[in-house]
């Protein structure tokens, strides 16, 4: 074996780790050059904004825009409050014992579940129990239930980085406990919770098993007038096109593609820069 | 009179804040009780199919033919076929992970790390039905034509694209867990006159220890969900396969394909929530490892 | 040399203080006469932040604490008073400096603001609240021309001095002082020192501190505490010239702690 020295290993290391860099990101590139390649001819306006046409082979894919906006929504609408509220109660008022203790560590678990239970669970909960049935509710109600943990974590992690020592000074001035929370602690919480609440967002936009059985429909050929109306979905609509219908030209399927992509992946964006900014701007 | 109503006043604000304080701890509740919700709806609906089906014909049944007469609900193949795919994606997806977390943190220049991150991170951020399509109708044919197999849609294919997906878990976790390492351990070896890749791989590797594996088992999680990329990359056959080269069946897959096909309350339909029970058992347990392997490295 | 009459603010009575099943402060009794600054010397450990901080109640917010005994502010038992009533009353300064994340001036309105303590929030009375706090806390000079400008940026000294400053706008009876200046250096210690003098003539002190020189240099009284228990308390001059205790003398003189 040749003893190398220390020195020209060094250099190797950092190249294979390089390397190893390059081919961690390289894929997420390749993807969405891919995408862009083959969908951007497909998209115009009328792509964005008429109804699908021959068995969805050609026309446009508004309504499964509007079915994945309405259902995203209607979730984070009700998830963002009702997490956020939580999130205070575990980390501001709740006693710390073991009740609590086992409380955050099953919500910081349940955030691993896959959203296909979550999925399964929202068919049963609310498609057949509460008979909702297949309806932008329904699915609202699954995406929000499968991204309550997450909201909450992501939350709780935001209340925490306000340093306690704020939370003392204010309350030796006399100021009561939620008056300290809402107007020291949540203001200098705020940018990381919006940033988890665009990632989420973001997150459930893409999420196609949940809705599969909960609020997606294969076909619709009007916008939804109800909340109890199935609707189209984006993922949903891109995994039917892509694998259920013959003979489906290829740039349609790389065009739903591109605009679920652009959809997602600017959210992200923002939220990324949005957490770089605030970071480095922190004025404590 | 002034004071008289100052003090109303007071007495207003004092009488909102109590409102707003019971509406906190009702959230706090109120999500407590989904948690267990959905805990008890799976165990019930899960429970009652293993009344009329042991649980060991269950888990190790060779068979899942839900539509034959008499139906057989064995899930080994689709466990198998969840585990050979998770094997494949981590034996890809960490070594490659926790080497470029490495880079980041200890060898890329400071002006770019941030942009490493968020492109790592960028991919997490891509629907795996985008994934899975772009695994289909690109890595599919390509593995197809490479190994000369009749077809494309293996456990390896849709290995390597949830290899993918698994990477920015693992390589943004990592990377936290190697920055933590305080800088004294890495000045005590420096100055020691040892390498900074010695360094690396004696000192920082060792402290970050508990921090990786604990990145490593959400990206295992992460995996096992995994629904809509592979039910549309690995083939969807519910056999136990004799090489990687073949195609598998997931349990989140076989959930997610036939879930629409079932009647409600039927045995096919409980049967899926057992497999929904079985994957929450099993992912609930790796995260729960992970957040011990994570809260440790935190103490430190 | 004192003409004035002498009025006591606070009586401790028996009070036992513990954390969990530890003992940190047992059977204290003593009296803060009103308009005087009471200094607490003692070694790490002695309960003397303990004690100071059960005095506004702050530690009730540590679930392991728990005490026995009693506290008089005029009369009143502060244990069965409103617990932001008696803050409003009892102020208290950190040993760190903590300036909230806004400006100087948001800093001293902050907490009238949130207590009502102006008619009508009118914006001239806030300012002639945020002139008067620094000025009582010798603070005005050096920021009257940047008032909108970050907390944060102000020097250490500066910073404690606008929490103190944060405590006179809400107008307490009693100002508690833990450790204030273990953070500063000797020309910022030197001001904060000096204000507390002045802040005498209004208001009642209760000063925490490891520096016994300080407790020589401000103290109108001094009481040392030593392993939860309360050893000796006397006028400043009685403690540090002649103690009757031996443990104090050997304090004070440098032999321990």
């Amino acid at each position: 074996m040749i003893k190398l020295n220390p020195k020209s290993s060094q250099k190797i290391v950092s190249f294979l780790l390089l390397l190893a860099t390059i081919i961690a990101i390289i894929p997420v590139v390749i993807i969405i050059f891919i995408i862009i390649k083959n969908g951007y001819s497909a998209i115009s306006w009328e792509f964005l904004t008429a109804l699908p046409k021959d068995g969805m082979r050609s026309g446009g894919i508004f309504p499964a825009i509007v079915g994945t906006l309405s259902i995203v929504f209607s979730a984070i609408l009700i998830t963002l409050p009702i997490g956020v509220c939580a999130a205070i109660y575990l980390n501001e008022y709740a006693k710390d014992n073991l009740l609590t203790r086992i409380i955050k560590l099953t919500i910081v678990n349940l955030a691993g579940i896959p959203s296909v239970v979550y999925g399964l669970f929202g068919f049963g909960i609310f498609v057949m129990f509460l008979g909702f049935g297949v309806s932008i509710i329904a699915g609202a109600f699954t995406l929000s239930i499968m991204e309550l943990p997450v909201i909450i974590t992501t939350a709780r992690g935001a209340l925490n980085s306000v340093p306690q020592s704020f939370r003392e000074a204010s309350l030796a001035l006399g100021v009561s406990r939620w008056q300290t929370i809402r107007h020291i602690v949540l203001p200098n919480a705020l940018p990381g919770i919006l940033t988890g609440a665009i990632l989420s967002i973001a997150r459930i936009s893409g999420e196609t098993a949940p809705i599969l059985f909960t609020a997606a429909a294969f076909y619709v050929p009007h916008l939804p007038q109800s909340p109890f109306d199935q609707v189209m979905a984006l993922p949903y609509h891109l995994y039917i096109i892509s694998t259920q219908i013959p003979n489906m030209p290829k740039n349609i399927i790389f065009g739903t593609a591109l605009v679920l992509l652009i959809m997602v992946l600017s959210m992200s964006i923002v939220a990324i820069i949005a957490r770089i900014y605030f970071r480095n701007r922190r004025k404590w | 009179m002034q004071k008289h109503q100052a003090k109303r006043e007071k007495n207003m604000s004092k009488i909102k804040d109590d409102i707003i304080e019971k509406i906190i701890f009702l959230c706090g509740i109120l999500s407590i009780v989904f948690v267990t919700l959905i805990f008890a709806f799976l165990l019930k609906e899960g429970i009652s199919f293993f009344r009329e089906s042991s649980f060991i014909n269950f888990i190790l049944g060779k068979f899942w033919y839900p539509s034959s007469t008499p139906p057989e609900f064995g899930i080994l193949s689709l466990i198998v076929g969840s585990f050979i795919v998770t094997v494949g994606a981590c034996a890809i997806a960490v070594p490659i992970g926790i080497m470029s977390a490495v880079y980041i943190s200890e060898f890329a220049p400071k002006s770019i790390r941030d942009i490493l991150k968020s492109l790592v991170e960028l991919m997490a951020a891509v629907p795996s039905v985008v994934i899975g399509f772009v695994g289909m109708v690109t890595v599919a044919p390509l593995v197809r034509s490479l190994l000369d197999i009749p077809t494309g849609l293996t456990a390896f294919t849709g290995s390597l694209m949830l290899a993918f997906m698994a990477m920015p878990t693992i390589v943004t976790i990592s990377e936290d867990a190697i920055r933590s390492v305080p800088w004294e351990y890495k000045e005590g070896a420096l100055a020691l006159g040892a390498t900074k890749w010695q360094t690396i791989r004696r000192i920082v590797l060792k402290a970050a220890m508990p921090g990786i594996i604990g990145a490593i088992m959400l990206g295992i999680g992460r995996v096992i969900g995994e629904t809509m990329a592979v039910m549309m990359i690995t083939g969807n056959a519910a056999h136990i396969p004799s090489s990687i080269f073949e195609p598998v069946r997931t349990m989140t897959a076989t959930i997610a394909a036939e879930m629409g096909e079932t009647v409600k309350g039927g045995l096919h339909y409980r049967a899926l929530f057992a497999i929904a029970l079985v994957l929450f058992s099993i992912t609930f347990l790796v995260n729960f490892i992970a957040d011990m392997f994570l809260g440790k490295s935190k103490n430190k | 040399m004192e003409t004035k009459s002498i009025q006591n603010k606070m009586f401790v009575e028996n009070l036992s203080c513990y954390f969990g099943n530890k003992c940190v402060l047992e059977k204290v009794n003593l009296t803060i006469q009103k308009n005087e600054i009471l200094t607490i010397i003692g070694p790490s450990n002695s309960g003397k932040t303990s004690f100071l901080r059960t005095l506004n109640r702050m530690n009730d917010f540590n679930p392991n604490f728990s005490r026995t005994g009693n506290v008089l502010l005029d009369d009143e038992n502060i244990f069965h008073m409103n617990m932001e009533k008696l803050r409003t009353r009892v102020g208290m300064l950190f040993a760190m400096p903590i300036p909230l994340p806004m400006t100087i001036y948001e800093n001293i309105v902050y907490a009238p603001k949130r207590l009502r303590l102006t008619k009508r929030e009118k914006k001239s009375d806030l300012d002639l609240l945020v002139e008067q706090a620094l000025k009582d806390a010798s603070l005005w000079d050096e920021v009257k021309d940047r008032l909108n400008s970050s907390a944060m940026k102000l020097s250490g000294g500066q910073q404690q001095r606008l929490c103190i400053a944060r405590i006179l706008a809400i107008d307490p009876e009693i100002i508690l002082f833990d450790e204030p200046c273990s953070g500063l250096d000797p020309i910022s210690t030197a001001k904060v020192e000096e204000t507390m003098l002045v802040l005498k003539d209004k208001y009642t002190i209760v000063l925490v501190t490891n520096n016994v020189k300080q407790a020589s240099r401000v103290g109108s009284r001094t009481a040392f505490f030593l392993m939860g228990h309360l050893i000796e308390i006397d006028a400043t001059e009685k403690i540090f010239v002649s103690p009757k205790e031996k443990q104090t003398n050997d304090y004070i003189t440098g032999r321990f702690g």
